[in-house]
């Protein structure tokens, strides 16, 4: 049994420790925002925050979230209008759609540590979330007007 | 060429009929919840369908259903944007929805950049013919002439009296067309378009920033088990001989291990290993012991399938000889006073969708329906009939969005093992495959080998050309009947060749077509992103700068000089109007754009290059310059900027046009510098992100993108900006350092070792 707090509420899980937190997400959760890519924590689509930092979920194991706070694409924001989703809203990113919900979780945890991000920093941080459709343009351009508008 | 665009419009015609008593009740579609297939299935309440393509609800809402899968392209919106234009409602009041695969929709397959091009006049001129059809039944209400009636927002006007598309539904409409009627539709004069062409926001948008868009990897049923299939050590001809499943009993939640019986033979040697969770499966499958006895190819290397395919272009009897006009080249050649020749070569190249492939299938009341996301139903649907033992009447596909297509997804062959399984199970089975597992399993861009040769008069001018390309054939290996055949009576794969048939003035001309039978058997041969022009533009591109230099011109001013539209090269139908000067005015774009010819700091140079898109009978014209730099210690290539200009005709969606081009020139990138992988005793050596480095954020270059503006038939977006960007590179590379790389994905040490030996073809 692993008790964390998912999104604001307490949630405990009958799951193996060695079960990532990926899975229990998608499927004893039902959060499916939650995306499964490589499995080895090199393409990002898993990213979630934990204890506000960003993680990837298919590499944590649920033996190491006990007691921390986990957020999904799904709880980012309660009326799914985080100022980096409003920013990917009007700048139309998604292509597919697959990558994005890590690419924003990601996002959003580098505005929180770079909030006026150089695009060396964009870069170094968004590195690590591949996005197949190449709408990496789009995601640059994105967080930059996300980061002016949380910094007004 | 393959009959493309003809898509049956309906079996039964047009007819609009329908009445009050049939709308009272009307099923209102949510919103997007197309998304949800699951839910979106239940069409049991009364509808009217005005046609087969869409229905009005007696709220005005109009439903379109749409054939095309969403993987990205935002299909749904640019085919609905069509329809409701010509059929005047308000874009609030449109809603889309994603079909299954009942036989009346006919013809599905998403591919080839063909979707709006195909759409395009089916979708225009079935929304025309319900405007026409409304007007009348409004005039009648009114008792106005039709003829002195107008529709606008869905709404009839007639002298001062008006009447809305709902009233007029609400009291019940009859008016039929035969196809013949329709197809000969007419549809509104450009000037009077509201939609096409003006900014809107895609449909499938939203729900893909608050992670609520439901992929098939995300479809679920009650009482499903998990599965993780164990891949034999070979695409073909392997048999799984025994399981030992000892050490697997151990892991809760594991149920059991399935050696599958498929006797459409899509997936021999499968074992199949299950378990109440996905984590469950994996760690059981991990303890699964299987032997098999291996594939004939399980020893077999890239080289040795590149080998195979200099052997068949050495042998001038093999392959399938184009229709170019005819032309003697053996003559062209001999008579020639100089000759060129070069071989380029292409790796492996996986799609690397970001969903894994996945299935779920489950049997409802006697069929069995597979969830998945699919760009081919058509072709997989008889597959997994003979594979169940089914009647294809009893077997049903659910298509979900898919996180990527690319291609992938034309072959459905994943859909077959989740199917088995829960037939043999009598569960439902959801099948996902590891990301290792996926990259085994792909179907990839076969390597290619090309020669190329051109013969010249003494004063430069060109008078003779032969393209000779070996590859892996997608469609003969999974659709053998989409293969026309050549002048020599040989049957090609369209899709592997398409590119080498192009639009230059080149005197006599050989296009040879040649199916590597070593990669076909190794692998099963994919459609990738653009396909064969991935290859053949790579090629053709780079040989026409190695031409340009022969004879001392500039490469933009010699390609102009063979684009001029004469002959088979004028363009004779309504997609191809204007033929190669199309062509060259993209390339006269290009370099206006990117300042072609204007000085750049040393180290630094542009290269440029041209497509005709996908195929000639629907070309896009696509022009590229790269701006790059070399450093010459490293040989490492920065690309600094890409300009690219598209004649696509008509444009739809400017925005999705514009991020469909953005992902075609950055795949074109990435296939140039960054990814590809090889075959190494009978797999691929490359199976995730740790060895296989697709493009990333901080490799994306400036981009500048344009299109010309145009009232001409809409034309594919989806393929073409991705054939250009390799030989713009590789020709900046050869500016830059007078060095030729005649091989894609371009290393550091190809560079340095072209650079070491300038002149080389």
């Amino acid at each position: 049994m692993t008790t964390f707090t998912l999104n604001g509420r307490s949630v405990t899980v009958d799951a193996e420790p060695d079960t990532p937190l990926l899975w229990v997400l998608r499927d004893d959760q039902g959060l499916t925002g939650t995306k499964f890519g490589c499995g080895v924590g090199m393409c990002g689509a898993c990213t979630v925050h934990i204890d506000g930092r960003a993680a990837r979920s298919c590499i944590t194991l649920m033996g190491d979230v006990a007691g921390a706070r986990v957020t999904t694409i799904e709880g980012l924001d309660p009326g799914h209008a985080h100022p980096v989703q409003k920013a990917w809203a009007a700048l139309q990113v998604p292509q597919c759609g697959y990558c994005q919900s890590g690419q924003i979780m990601q996002a959003v945890a580098l505005i929180g540590h770079f909030p006026q991000p150089s695009d060396a920093d964009i870069d170094a941080v968004m590195a690590g979330n591949l996005c197949r459709c190449m709408t990496y343009a789009r995601i640059r351009a994105a967080i930059k007007d996300a980061a002016l508008e949380m910094g007004a | 060429m393959t009959k493309l665009n003809a898509i049956p419009l309906s079996r039964r015609g047009f007819l609009i009929t329908g009445g009050a008593t049939g709308l009272v009740c009307g099923f209102l579609t949510p919103a997007l919840a197309a998304w949800d297939p699951m839910g979106a299935v239940t069409p049991t309440a009364p509808s009217f369908d005005p046609t087969l393509w869409y229905s009005i609800d007696a709220t005005g809402m109009v439903t379109v259903n749409i054939i095309r899968a969403e993987m990205g392209q935002h299909v749904g919106t640019a085919i609905a944007r069509i329809l409701a234009d010509e059929l005047e409602v308000d874009w609030a009041q449109v809603r889309i929805t994603h079909v299954d695969t009942d036989p009346k929709w006919g013809l599905m397959v998403t591919g080839g950049s063909w979707s709006v091009w195909q759409s395009f006049p089916v979708y225009a001129q079935a929304g025309a013919a319900g405007r026409i059809a409304l007007i009348e039944a409004g005039a009648a209400m009114m008792g106005v002439a039709s003829a002195d009636c107008t529709a606008r927002a869905g709404v009839v006007s007639g002298g001062d009296r008006s009447v809305s598309y709902a009233e007029i539904v609400a009291k019940g409409v009859t008016r039929s067309f035969n196809a013949d009627e329709l197809a000969a539709m007419p549809i509104k004069p450009v000037s009077e378009r509201r939609l096409i062409g003006k900014p809107v926001t895609a449909l499938d948008v939203a729900g893909k920033i608050d992670g609520s868009v439901i992929y098939g990897i995300d479809a679920k049923v009650e009482g499903m088990v998990y599965a993780r299939p164990l891949l034999p050590p070979t695409r073909n001809g392997s048999v799984a001989l025994s399981v030992d499943d000892a050490a697997a009993k151990g892991v809760k939640g594991y149920l059991s291990s399935l050696i599958l019986d498929d006797p459409s033979g899509t997936v021999p040697g499968w074992v199949m290993v299950m378990a109440e969770s996905y984590p469950a499966a994996i760690k059981a499958s991990n303890l699964v012991k299987v032997t098999w006895a291996p594939g004939p190819t399980a020893a077999v290397d890239e080289a040795q399938i590149q080998d195979r395919a200099r052997a068949l272009i050495a042998d001038p009897a093999a392959g399938a000889l184009l229709d170019t006009g005819g032309g003697d080249t053996d003559a062209a050649f001999a008579a020639a006073a100089s000759r060129i020749e070069a071989t380029y070569t292409t790796a492996t190249v996986l799609h690397f969708q970001l969903e894994p492939v996945n299935a779920l299938a489950v049997e409802v009341d006697g069929v069995m329906e597979v969830h998945t996301g699919n760009q081919w139903q058509s072709l997989i649907l008889p597959q997994l009939a003979m594979a169940l033992g089914r009647d294809e009447s009893t077997v049903l596909m659910r298509t979900y969005p898919m996180g990527g297509g690319f291609g992938r997804r034309l072959n459905g062959d994943y859909a077959i093992p989740a199917a088995l399984a829960a037939q043999a199970l009598g569960r439902p089975v959801k099948m996902i495959l590891t990301r290792a597992d996926d990259a085994r399993f792909d179907s990839v861009r076969s390597p290619s080998v090309q020669t190329l040769r051109m013969a010249f008069d003494a004063a430069g001018a060109v008078t003779g050309m032969e393209h000779h390309a070996a590859a892996g054939w997608p469609t003969q290996v999974m659709a053998a009947f989409f293969m026309p055949k050549g002048t020599n009576g040989e049957p090609y794969d369209p899709f592997a060749i398409s590119g080498a048939d192009h639009w230059y003035e080149v005197g006599a001309q050989k296009v040879r077509a040649l199916s590597n039978d070593l990669a076909n058997a190794t692998f099963r041969p994919g459609w990738l992103r653009s396909v064969g022009p991935g290859w053949t533009n790579w090629a053709l591109e780079s040989f026409m700068d190695t031409a340009a230099a022969h004879v001392g011109a500039d490469p933009l001013a010699f390609r102009l000089g063979l684009l001029t539209g004469a002959g088979r090269n004028a363009g004779v139908t309504v997609n191809d109007k204007g033929g190669a000067l199309r062509q060259a005015n993209v390339l006269r774009l290009v370099a206006e754009r990117a300042g072609w010819g204007t000085p750049l700091p040393a180290g630094s140079a542009r290269g440029i290059a041209t497509s005709f898109g996908q195929e000639r009978g629907m070309p896009t014209w696509v022009a590229c310059v790269a701006e790059v730099t070399v450093d010459p210690a490293t040989g490492i290539v920065t690309v600094q900027k890409l300009t690219i200009v598209t004649d696509a005709g008509t444009i739809i969606d400017p925005d999705s046009a514009r991020a469909q081009t953005e992902g075609a020139m950055l795949w074109g990138l990435s296939m140039a510098l960054y990814e590809g992988t090889e075959f190494a005793a009978g797999q691929v050596r490359d199976t995730n992100l740790n060895t296989y480095t697709p493009l990333r954020i901080g490799d994306v270059p400036l981009l500048d993108i344009s299109f010309v503006d145009s009232a001409e038939v809409p034309v594919g977006l989806g393929e073409p900006a991705t054939t250009v960007v390799a030989p713009a590179i590789g020709n900046a590379i050869f500016a830059a350092t007078g060095g030729r790389v005649t091989h894609i994905p371009i290393t550091p040490q190809a560079v340095l070792a072209a650079a070491a030996a300038p002149g080389a073809p």
